[in-house]
């Protein structure tokens, strides 16, 4: 019970993080049916660009705030740049294929995005530059950090944003239409070129977003950081009913604090036998046993069929 | 099946088995790094075969493939090395180790039954995770697979006396331990082939078929889906397990490296970029897609090297990356796969321009 | 015709099914005869897919249920109600897309063969016979239903029409005592309606039992030996024809009161 309440605030904040990377995942399965494996892989270069021009202004002078600033911007750019060549050039010609072959496509862009990034920034850890002063508090016997809390209140932030978008303008309306019913969004006049782009483009920017997050809270990056968080992201996606928001975010949330909570009770639920080396496959376990539940994911939609 | 005796078709045959039986010593010429090459593209084609029935036939996106050729090889390597000083023969643990692998396949598809597609998908990633992850840590407290370090010597294949590693005669002529490997690998394939040719031109073939295209109308018209899936899932685990078994004997070692997402993942895109479905397409997908990041991986030094008078870049980074290039644009310009079968072409050919915003 | 003609093959007691709020099925009880062209009839929304889709094991009924050749249908095993003998085709027509005509008919032989993996891989002469008897009785049905220089043709690039004879062929090929007919005459002109109506008649002579769900009144009343009439989930009425087009409540029942 000690440590209960610290890794709960541990899993909310990893969680919170894998609920941004899931929306990328989510909102693009929605519109297009497609799993976009690159997407993980484009959180990471939001981390390594961060570091980059992050480091590279500090080092020139900058203040620290500023160029956190600047790196972020930089970082949701340029992802979102990649975001939306990655749909222009490999997805779109494939809209009307089998439906494996986007699939991989996605796996061949994921590990082209992986190697560039292993020729740009090399293969060694690299540090991320410290953006945020290190204040600790403390709370009913739990420790947490500022940067904890930045995390948390950033995602809600940009979450709430996200969920303006889709339900209060014009544009987030066209996306929903277009996810329920793509042949008849189209014949309405939504222009389904835009809203796809534009699933992409987000979904980019908040995983740009996720990844300035992952840096400051982990410290280091690696060219291969997007693989393992980019699988527990759309694991949380799908646990949370793929193509759902909300489900993206809670799944995302409640991944990260199952997987805290598993890494610090292991030992003792299992009498010594499982170490928290088997934290990984917490999510899978998890998404397993609600799957078998909930067939179609905590918040996804029966597609009862009208035979 | 037996037509096959037409004046064109000898000769067909003929000349391909000429050329099955000399490739070994032609590739032996380049070093037997390329023999072993050779017989790891013949090991993918039967992963791919396996995973053609789950995927190709039934329609069943399994993306954690791969934990059935670590069954396989786990297997023959707890049964036939000093690990647990245990010395099966073959003809012993290749039928356990499918049978295990069998088992897996029905175990780890059970959960999956009334998952839609995708979420089948993210479903059996996880199990080929948690199964590399079980793989990577059961060395505590009883020490079972020896964790990340693996298990070493492990007995090669062998038929009596003779054993599969080593040089040996025969008939005059010397053959590697991989060149006899080839041979062995090669009569494997080629009934792995006719057995996969039978099963889907059958009863139970269409069944998956059917279970593929349109279940609920396959269930209304008498196919037990939830057996026959897994069923499907059972074969291909099989496969897998067999395969893993000759891999854990080839190399003589084998660690919890070896079966990670990634392999899953290509042996899915030897499957899709060979032509789904179609058993020619899938061997020509899965020799493919193992040679060409070796032939990358001596050719982008040199290369560059002409090029520009020296190692610009990475050659390991490089030849990884055009490897994705590669798998993007035959996607690109080839979706159905570089050889799929008659009736996919023609369904992507056929296609009317549709809902083209 | 070998069959004792008149007694009861299906009989449906107060099936209920609702969806959430919506009360699609109160109490439907009906029985249908064998031999007989049985139609099932009222305006869109009453029910009748609903029912269908209860008595071939794809919805669990809330209440009630059927009984089939004497014995109770289980619930929820569509490929059960197969076995028991009841076929049916799909309102939205659902083929093998991808697969030949040909093939969407040897599939429909699935439940009443027997060869095994072992079997296919072995190819013992039991299942070489056995598939060569698959395919010609696959040949056969589609001449029997008319489309077959379609043979080799993917199900997904046929006309409509073809399409939806090939799907009475796949069912046929599953040799039910019941053969169920979502509105299989949907869309067609009167030609094609005229010539579906002579299948049905054929396929009713060889001693199917039919239940047909159909929009096309005038098909039904000249087809159907008798009628049950559906409206907002309850049995109307359940009679001849010449009763049926008479009586009040049906003609409300379609043309608002």
């Amino acid at each position: 019970m000690d440590i209960f309440l610290q890794q709960i605030i541990n899993g909310l904040v990893q969680g919170s993080i894998y609920a941004l990377v899931a929306l990328g995942y989510t909102m693009v399965y929605g519109i297009m049916g497609l799993i976009n494996f690159a997407h993980g892989e484009v959180v990471m270069i939001g981390t390594l660009v961060t570091i980059t021009v992050a480091g590279t202004l500090i080092k020139a002078g900058m203040p620290v705030a500023l160029a956190a600033l600047a790196g972020l911007t930089v970082s949701v750019l340029s992802c979102m740049a990649l975001g939306w060549s990655l749909e222009r050039i490999a997805y779109r010609p494939l809209r009307n294929a089998p439906r494996l072959t986007p699939l991989i496509t996605a796996i061949g862009m994921s590990i082209v995005l992986q190697n560039l990034a292993m020729i740009v920034w090399g293969r060694n850890y690299m540090t991320f530059p410290p953006l945020l002063p290190k204040i600790n508090f403390e709370f009913a016997g739990a420790h947490f950090t500022l940067i904890q809390v930045i995390i948390v209140l950033v995602s809600a932030a940009t979450m709430a944003g996200l969920l303006y978008l889709i339900y209060r303008t014009k544009l987030g309306m066209a996306m929903r239409a277009t996810s329920q019913n793509p042949a008849v969004a189209s014949l309405m006049g939504v222009n389904i070129n835009r809203v796809i782009a534009a699933a992409f483009v987000i979904g980019s920017a908040l995983g740009a977003v996720a990844g300035v997050m992952v840096g400051t809270y982990y410290e280091i990056a690696h060219y291969q950081m997007g693989f393992m968080l980019g699988l527990k992201a759309f694991t949380a996606a799908v646990l949370g009913g793929i193509g759902n928001l909300a489900g993206a975010m809670l799944g995302g949330v409640l991944l990260g604090i199952i997987e805290a909570l598993g890494a610090g009770y292991i030992g003792d639920l299992t009498g010594g036998f499982l170490g928290s080396h088997y934290q990984d496959i917490f999510a899978f376990i998890v998404l397993i046993v609600v799957l078998m539940f909930k067939p179609s994911g905590l918040f996804g939609e029966k597609t009862g069929d009208r035979a | 099946m037996m037509k096959w005796l037409s004046p064109r078709s000898a000769l067909g045959i003929a000349l391909i088995t000429v050329a099955l039986v000399a490739l070994p010593f032609v590739a032996a010429m380049g070093g037997q790094a390329w023999v072993r090459i050779l017989n790891f593209a013949i090991l993918y084609a039967f992963l791919a075969l396996g995973l053609n029935i789950v995927v190709g036939l039934a329609g069943l996106l399994d993306l954690g493939y791969i934990a059935f050729y670590a069954v396989g090889a786990y297997t023959w390597a707890l049964l036939a090395s000093p690990h647990f000083g245990l010395h099966w023969p073959i003809w012993a643990i290749l039928p356990f180790g499918a049978a295990l692998a069998c088992i897996a396949g029905v175990v780890l598809g059970s959960p999956t039954l009334k998952l839609r597609g995708d979420y089948l998908a993210i479903v059996t990633l996880g199990f080929g995770e948690i199964v590399r992850i079980f793989m990577n840590n059961l060395n505590a407290p009883v020490n079972i697979t020896n964790g990340a370090q693996g298990i070493t010597l492990i007995d090669p294949v062998k038929f009596g006396d003779f054993s599969f590693s080593g040089t040996s005669q025969i008939l005059g002529i010397s053959l590697s331990g991989p060149q006899k490997y080839y041979y062995l690998l090669v009569a494997l394939a080629i009934l792995v082939i006719i057995v996969n040719v039978r099963l889907q031109n059958s009863r139970i073939g269409r069944a998956w078929q059917a279970i593929r295209e349109d279940e609920i109308a396959a269930k209304a018209i008498g196919i037990n889906t939830r057996n026959l899936k897994l069923l499907a899932f059972a074969m291909g685990a099989s496969f897998g397990g067999i395969a893993g078994g000759i891999f854990s004997a080839m190399q003589g070692f084998v660690s919890p490296e070896s079966f990670s997402l990634i392999e899953s993942v290509m042996i899915l895109a030897m499957v899709v970029l060979g032509g789904m479905g179609h058993i020619p397409g899938v061997i020509l997908g899965a020799v493919l897609l193992t040679i060409l990041p070796e032939v990358l991986r001596y050719a982008v030094g040199p290369v560059q090297t002409a090029i520009f008078g020296k190692v610009l870049v990475d050659p390991e980074s490089l030849r990884m990356l055009i490897f994705g290039l590669a798998l993007v644009l035959v996607m690109r310009f080839k979706p159905a796969g570089l050889w799929p079968s008659p009736e996919r072409k023609r369904e992507l050919a056929v296609k009317p321009q549709e809902v083209a915003p | 015709m070998s069959k004792a003609m008149g007694e009861v093959l299906l009989e449906a007691n107060a099936v209920a099914k609702h969806f959430g709020g919506v009360k699609a099925l109160r109490d439907v009880s009906l029985t249908i005869r064998r031999g007989e062209v049985y139609g099932l009839i009222g305006p869109n929304g009453a029910g009748k897919t609903t029912f269908f889709n209860c008595m071939t094991g794809l919805y669990v009924p809330d209440g009630g249920g059927f009984m089939f050749n004497g014995a109770p249908l289980i619930a929820d095993a569509p490929h059960q109600a197969a076995e028991r003998g009841i076929a049916r085709t799909f309102q939205n027509i659902r083929l093998f897309g991808n697969m030949t005509a040909l093939e969407n008919v040897m599939v429909g032989r699935h439940v009443r063969t027997r060869a095994g993996v072992v079997g296919a891989m072995l190819h013992t002469p039991a299942t070489r016979n056995e598939e060569a008897a698959i395919r010609q009785r696959a040949i056969d049905l589609l001449h029997y239903v008319r489309i077959e220089d379609r043979a080799e043709d993917l199900a997904k690039n046929l006309s409509y029409g073809d399409q939806r004879r090939l799907e009475i062929a796949r069912a046929l090929a599953t040799e039910p005592s019941l053969l169920c007919l979502d509105e299989p005459a949907a869309g067609m002109n009167a030609t094609e309606t005229e010539a579906l109506r002579e299948l049905i008649e054929g396929i009713r002579r060889d001693g199917t039992t039919i239940l047909l769900i159909e929009h096309d009144v005038k098909l039904v009343m000249g087809l159907c030996d008798r009628v049950a009439v559906l409206d907002y989930g309850a049995l109307v009425i359940e009679d001849v024809p010449a009763v049926v087009q008479k009586d009040q409540r049906v003609i409300e029942a379609y043309l608002g009161a």
